[in-house]
C-alpha cells in the first residue's frame, strides 16, 4: 500500500475578487522508500499541495479531497490533535529559505532536541546525543559545538543541514522539501542534493520534493509530477518522463535547459511564451492552451488525464497527435 | 587481531563530550556584553544603588521617617549653612528627617512601579500576542477594546475610584495596572505580525508544537527585547503617575512617605526652602533615568542580532 495516497485534492482561497483555485483536482501517490518530484513554476500550486497534505494551509484556504490518506491515516477528518502528533513525528518539512527558517532566539541544539522531546519522552542528553549524531550525518564538522551556537553564526548552506537534520530527528516516515536547494549558491546545492540522495538510500527514506529545477529533480526523483495552474498535467516515472515528455508544457520546460555537449553553443534557449493564466473563478479546457504552439478547439473542451504509456499518465487531448508528428 | 583498547586520551574526550552533551552554555556571553555597554552600566549601578537603598531603608534611615518634631521644623540640608549632622538633608514642615523619608519613599516608588508592570504587562502581551497572532477577527475585537482604554484618561479614572474607594498604596497600583497596558498591546500586536509570519514559526508549526507552545517559545522570546523596552518606560511612567496622582492627593495618602507626596508637601515652601521639593525631585529623576538606561542597554543587549 502507498504511504501516502492523495486523489482529486482542491485548494480553493476566498478573495474579494473572487475564488482562486491554488490547486485543482491533484492526485497522486507515494510508495514507502520512493521520491516524487513536484515540478512546476512560481504560482502552480506546488507548495500548496504540500502544505495541504500537512494541513498548514493559511486560513483563508479551504482543502477538499476525495482521499488523502497518510499510513492508514485519513488526513481528511483527522483532527488538529491527530495531526499534530503526526507532523514532525512521522511526516517532516524542510523548508525553502534556511536564512528565516530557524528561531534567531534559540541555540542550533536547542531547536534540533525540541521536536524529538515535543513527541518522545527523552531526556535533554539523550536528545543532544541524536542531534550530534545526526548533524554528523548530515555532514556538519564540529557537531558538539554547533549545538551552542546561534543560527545567524552558521552559513546558508550549514543551516540547510541543520533543518535537514531537524527534519530526521524523530526519523519520519514522510520528508517533505519544499524546494529545499533554492535558496543556496550552486555548489551546496550539488552538496545538498548528494545528501539528500545519501539518506534516502541509507534510511530508505520517502520524500516528496518540490522544486521548479528540473536538472535537481532529475538527479534525485523516482517518479515526477508536473504541475501547471494546480494541475497535474503530466506524471510518470523519473526516466520515461524526461525521455518522451508527453504534454507540451514539459517539454518547453526541458527545452529551457541547456544540456552540456547536446545544446550547440550559440543557439537561443527554448522559452515558453506567455505568463501564468489568472486561477480566479471557473476555468475550461487546457490552462496552457493559451501558450501552446499545439493548441487545437478541441483544447477547450475537457481534458482527461489517460495513459501515455507504463505508469505514465498526461492531460492533453493533442499528446497523442504530437507524438505522431514527431 | 583484537581493537586497539581505548586510550586515555580517548577515554577524556569522551567524558568532556559527556559533559558537554548533558550542559549546554548560557549566561557568559551575555554577561560580557552587558558591561561592555556604558549606559547599561551607569543606569544598573544607579538603579542597584537605589533598590539596595529600598531594601535596607530601616538600616540606612537615621531616623524614624514618621516621628514629628515641631520644634526642629525645616531644619536646611548639611550643604546649606543652618545645617546640621543630625538631619542630613534637612527635615520637612513637621520636623520629620528628610533623609529617612526619602529613603523609605524609594520602596513606594519601586513597589508600584514594579507591581503596575507586572500586571499591566501581563494583560497588555495577553492582549497584544492574541491579536497579532490569531489576526481576524480576534484582532479586530481587541484592537477595539485597546482603542476604548486609550480613550480613557489615567488621572479621571484614578479621581472616580478615588473618590469611590478612597486613595491608598493598593488603590494606586490595582488602578495604575488596570490602566497602563495599552502601549504593551500596541507593541507586542505589531512584533507578533511581524514574528508570527516568519518560517521558523511555520516550521514549529511543522514539527507539531500546539499553539500556546508557539506563543510562549517561539513568539514570546522574539519580541521579548521590545517587551523590555515597553516595561522599563512603563515602570518609569508608573512612578511618575505615582508622584502626580499623590501630588493632587489622589494616590498615595499621608503620612507615608511617597516622593510625590513630599514634592506635594513642599510646594508651599517652595520659594523660601527649594530644597524641600529639590531633594525628592532630583531623587525621582534620578531614579526615572536608571530604569531608562537600563531599559536601553537591555534591548541593545539582549537583540538576537547582536549574538556572537
Amino acid at each position: 500500500m502507498a504511504l501516502l495516497e492523495v486523489e482529486n485534492l482542491t485548494v480553493d482561497i476566498g478573495l474579494s475578487a473572487g475564488v482562486l483555485h491554488a490547486v485543482s483536482g491533484v492526485s497522486f501517490s507515494v510508495e514507502r522508500g520512493e521520491t516524487l518530484a513536484i515540478v512546476g513554476e512560481s504560482g502552480s500550486g506546488k507548495s500548496m499541495t504540500s502544505l495541504a497534505v500537512m494541513n498548514l494551509l493559511p486560513k483563508r484556504a479551504e482543502r477538499h479531497a476525495d482521499r488523502l490518506v497518510f499510513d492508514g491515516v485519513d488526513l481528511a477528518v483527522a483532527p488538529e490533535a491527530r495531526m499534530r502528533a503526526l507532523r514532525g513525528n512521522r511526516m517532516a518539512m524542510i523548508f525553502q529559505e534556511p536564512m528565516t527558517s530557524l528561531n534567531p532566539s534559540y541555540t542550533i541544539g536547542n531547536q534540533l532536541t525540541e521536536a524529538l522531546r515535543c513527541h518522545r519522552s527523552v531526556g535533554i542528553a539523550a536528545a543532544r546525543e541524536r542531534a550530534v549524531q545526526l548533524l554528523e550525518k548530515v555532514g556538519i564538522p564540529a557537531a558538539l559545538r554547533r549545538l551552542n551556537q546561534y543560527p545567524h553564526q552558521l552559513s546558508g548552506g550549514l543551516r540547510q543541514r541543520v533543518m535537514i537534520a531537524m527534519a530526521l530527528m524523530c526519523g519520519p516516515d514522510l520528508i517533505i522539501a519544499d524546494e529545499p536547494t533554492t535558496a543556496l549558491d550552486v555548489t551546496i546545492q550539488a552538496q545538498i542534493l548528494h545528501l539528500l540522495a545519501d539518506l534516502k538510500t541509507e534510511f530508505g527514506m520517502t520524500m516528496i520534493l518540490i522544486s521548479h529545477d528540473l536538472g535537481v529533480v532529475a538527479r534525485v526523483a523516482d517518479r515526477v509530477a508536473v504541475m501547471y495552474a494546480g494541475q497535474v498535467v503530466e506524471s510518470g516515472a523519473a526516466r520515461s518522463l524526461f525521455r518522451t515528455p508527453r504534454h507540451p508544457y514539459t517539454r518547453g520546460l526541458l527545452n529551457c535547459i541547456p544540456v552540456p555537449g547536446r545544446t550547440a553553443p550559440g543557439t537561443p534557449l527554448g522559452a515558453i511564451p506567455g505568463q501564468l493564466p489568472n486561477l480566479i473563478g471557473p476555468r475550461h479546457g487546457c490552462a496552457f492552451r493559451e501558450r501552446c504552439a499545439f493548441a487545437a478547439p478541441e483544447c477547450a473542451g475537457e481534458i482527461p488525464f489517460v495513459a501515455a504509456g507504463p505508469d505514465h499518465h498526461v492531460r492533453c487531448v493533442r499528446a497523442g497527435a504530437l507524438e505522431a508528428a514527431a | 587481531m583484537t581493537a586497539p583498547a581505548p586510550t586515555g586520551i580517548d577515554a577524556a574526550t569522551d567524558a568532556l563530550r559527556q559533559v558537554m552533551l548533558a550542559t549546554p552554555r548560557r549566561g557568559s556571553a551575555l554577561l560580557r556584553r552587558s558591561l561592555g555597554h556604558s549606559g547599561l552600566v551607569a543606569g544598573g549601578v544607579m538603579l542597584v544603588a537605589i533598590v539596595a537603598v529600598a531594601l535596607a531603608a530601616p538600616l540606612i534611615a537615621p531616623h524614624d521617617p514618621y516621628n514629628q518634631d515641631l520644634a526642629r521644623r525645616l531644619i536646611p540640608p548639611i550643604w546649606h549653612a543652618k545645617g546640621n549632622w543630625e538631619h542630613v538633608l534637612g527635615t520637612d514642615k513637621l520636623g520629620r528627617d528628610y533623609l529617612s523619608r526619602l529613603v523609605f519613599g524609594a520602596r513606594i516608588s519601586l513597589l508600584i512601579g514594579t507591581l503596575t508592570v507586572l500586571i499591566s504587562g501581563t494583560i497588555g502581551t495577553a492582549i497584544g500576542v492574541c491579536a497579532g497572532y490569531f489576526g481576524g477577527r480576534v484582532d479586530a475585537v481587541l484592537s477595539y477594546v485597546v482603542t476604548t482604554r486609550l480613550a480613557l484618561p489615567v488621572v479621571l479614572v484614578a479621581l472616580a475610584s478615588a473618590a469611590l474607594v478612597g486613595g491608598s498604596l493598593q488603590g494606586v497600583i490595582v488602578v495604575l495596572g488596570l490602566l497602563l497596558w495599552d502601549r504593551f498591546a500596541v507593541v507586542t500586536r505589531s512584533a507578533t505580525q511581524q514574528i508570527a509570519r516568519t518560517d521558523y514559526v511555520a516550521a514549529a508549526r511543522a514539527i507539531g508544537c500546539s499553539t500556546l507552545r508557539i506563543l510562549l517559545s517561539e513568539i514570546l522570546p522574539n519580541i521579548l527585547n521590545a517587551l523590555i523596552v515597553v516595561a522599563t518606560l512603563e515602570m518609569a511612567h508608573a512612578i511618575l503617575l505615582e508622584a502626580a496622582l499623590s501630588f493632587l492627593g489622589l494616590g498615595v495618602q499621608p503620612p507615608l512617605p511617597s516622593w510625590g507626596l513630599m514634592i506635594s508637601e513642599g510646594k508651599q515652601y517652595m520659594f523660601f526652602s527649594p530644597w524641600v521639593i529639590g531633594i525628592p525631585a532630583a531623587a525621582l529623576v534620578c531614579l526615572v533615568l536608571a530604569i531608562n538606561l537600563v531599559g536601553d542597554g537591555l534591548r541593545d543587549v539582549t537583540a538576537p542580532e547582536n549574538r556572537d
